[in-house]
């Protein structure tokens, strides 16, 4: 990583944002468990190497946006020689429905793990429907 | 095998596929079988001095995981729970369930002049950092004419 912010300080101001904002768009889907409950859905991403700092969570309308940023110290001069994990930049995207409460949205992210619960609104938890005989 | 690591990425996975038609033609594939795609995904570098390993393991308990280095071959293992509800439990759905569970190894050899007594690793965010230093005998070094 020291490596690439090395070679775009060398370069023109226009082409380095260029070349920075193509390579936003470029970006690793990380696996996902999404599990529903009765009072709420809890989603568990797999973020590795993604420290707290370098996460985004949005919450816009019914958009979720998971973004994170792959942040290795890494040696100085080090050469890579096999790369599996080529973009160090996970980002992925979920629509929500309406039922889903954006605001009580709480998160927590443990050894690369991302933990999201969202809760259902209220008045969307599930209810007991008594049925009256006539 | 196991399914690619980063699953729905689309050119991800015509690039695994091409990969792995080509490997399915190559008469001498790996003596340990497909080596992309695993768990974790795994990431080599080296400087003159060290060779570093990077292992994407998110979610293991460290305490859990084994790293060896025999005669230049190191192996990482360990377990992850999958963390689902049980298959009984009506209250819940599983909606998607893409993240790897249940015990991993992985093995990567090593060049000849790693130093088997200098070895570091470290678990952070995630990743295993694996740090094996060069044999001092072949490092480089420059020599003076006279």
């Amino acid at each position: 990583m020291n490596d690439t912010t090395a070679v775009t300080k060398n370069e023109p101001d226009a082409v380095a944002r260029k070349e920075r904002a193509q390579r936003s768009e470029v970006a690793l889907i990380p696996p996902v468990d999404v599990i529903e409950d009765s009072t709420g859905i809890t989603l568990r991403a797999d973020l590795p190497g993604v420290p707290k700092d370098r996460l985004m969570l949005q919450v816009e309308a019914d958009t979720l946006t998971i973004e994170g940023e792959v942040s290795i110290a890494m040696p100085e001069g080090m050469e890579a020689s096999y790369v599996e994990v080529t973009v160090p930049r996970f980002r992925r995207v979920f629509t929500l429905s309406k039922e889903f409460d954006t605001a009580k949205v709480s998160a927590e992210i443990k050894h690369g793990v991302l933990t999201l619960r969202i809760p259902k609104a209220e008045h969307a938890q599930p209810r007991r429907i008594e049925v009256k005989v006539a | 095998m196991y399914r690619s690591v980063f699953t729905r990425d689309v050119f991800a996975e015509l690039d695994r596929l091409q990969r792995e038609m080509q490997e399915a033609f190559d008469l001498s594939p790996s003596i340990r079988g497909v080596g992309r795609g695993g768990f974790p995904a795994l990431n080599v570098g080296g400087t003159s001095q060290s060779v570093e390993v990077y292992a994407f393991a998110p979610g293991v308990d460290p305490a859990t995981m084994e790293v060896n280095l025999d005669r230049g071959v190191l192996s990482i293992a360990g377990e992850r729970q999958a963390n689902l509800p049980p298959n009984d439990d009506d209250k819940s759905a599983v909606h998607i369930n893409e993240r790897f569970g249940g015990r991993f190894r992985r093995v990567v050899s090593l060049s000849d002049d790693v130093d088997p007594n200098s070895v570091s690793a470290d678990y952070r965010d995630g990743v295993v950092h694996i740090s094996v230093k060069r044999r001092e005998s072949s490092q480089p070094r420059r020599i003076s004419v006279k």
